[in-house]
């Protein structure tokens, strides 16, 4: 019995050019929104999580380094970690995190705050990362892209550690895209009836 | 004398499932689904018990049951 390969099994490859740009200009951050708004517009005219299913990026990055190349540890999940009370605080939590990119951003439209080259992990962890920047946008544009290359960053080594020591796709149970898109589309079904 | 032949095929919980179709990527016999992107289910006439979407699944919610 051969699992068929397809095309977007190499997504993955995506996912390493993202950060890897971003590490050279970070206008190539925004880039970033595709990994947003198109697991959205699946689920919001869809109905279906097809984005999670074949054509995530780090979903299939998580595939080919925990699966593949057999990195995983494949220790279970606990059960809190995929319960809908976490899922859902998760999620709450980080879109309170990109609303807070987006306010960051606006002080630097306002001239509030001037622009601040650097890269937040975890929502603590400064890094300057001022080679990175750009003035071919407005200073505002250029912070919204730290802010959004952060939290990409962020998610992306959550999402590591959890494949290195649970199951592979371990993040998946979590991530705030997916619980949202499942969200969605639940309630798709409930309002058709 | 009856012979029974027991075999095996995957359950899902399907309140668990978050949907992330890692499943349906690893099952070499296409019986796995999404239902409208809320949770997978099984096709028990195609399942033939491998146990490779049990290993993967990050949640760890397909079981392997028994069935006469
Ligand atoms: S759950 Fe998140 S990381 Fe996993 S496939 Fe869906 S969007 Fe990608
Ligand atoms: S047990 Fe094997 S054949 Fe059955 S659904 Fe899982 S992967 Fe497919
Ligand atoms: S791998 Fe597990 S959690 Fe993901 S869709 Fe399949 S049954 Fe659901």
């Amino acid at each position: 019995m051969k699992i068929q390969q397809h095309w977007y099994h190499n997504l993955w490859l995506w996912s390493i050019l993202y950060f890897s740009l971003g590490f050279v200009n970070i206008l190539f951050a925004l880039l970033g929104l595709i990994s947003f708004c198109l697991p959205l517009l699946f689920a919001i005219f869809g109905g279906n999580k097809l984005f999670c299913n074949r054509y995530c990026d780090r979903g299939q990055f998580l595939r080919f380094f925990g699966s593949k190349l057999g990195l995983s540890r494949r220790h279970d999940i606990p059960d809190w970690m995929h319960s809908n009370i976490f899922r859902y605080g998760f999620m709450i939590f980080f879109f309170a995190m990109f609303g807070g990119i987006l306010y960051t951003t606006w002080l630097v439209y306002m001239e509030i705050n001037s622009l601040s080259e650097v890269v937040t992990l975890f929502w603590c962890l400064e890094f300057p990362w001022s080679w990175a920047g750009t003035t071919a946008v407005s200073p505002a544009v250029a912070q919204f892209a730290f802010g959004l290359y952060s939290l990409m960053l962020t998610s992306e080594l959550i999402a590591l550690a959890a494949m290195l020591y649970y199951r592979p796709r371990a993040w998946c149970t979590f991530c705030p895209m997916g619980t949202l898109t499942q969200m969605i589309c639940k309630r798709k079904i409930a309002t058709k009836g | 004398m009856t012979v029974s032949v027991k075999r095996r095929r995957a359950k899902i919980l399907p309140q668990q499932c978050v949907a992330c179709g890692t499943c349906l990527d690893v099952c070499p016999r296409g019986a796995l689904s999404i239902f409208h992107g809320s949770f997978a289910q099984v096709d028990i006439t195609r399942c033939v018990g491998c146990g490779l979407c049990a290993r993967e699944c990050p949640a760890g919610i397909i079981k392997l049951e028994v069935i006469e």
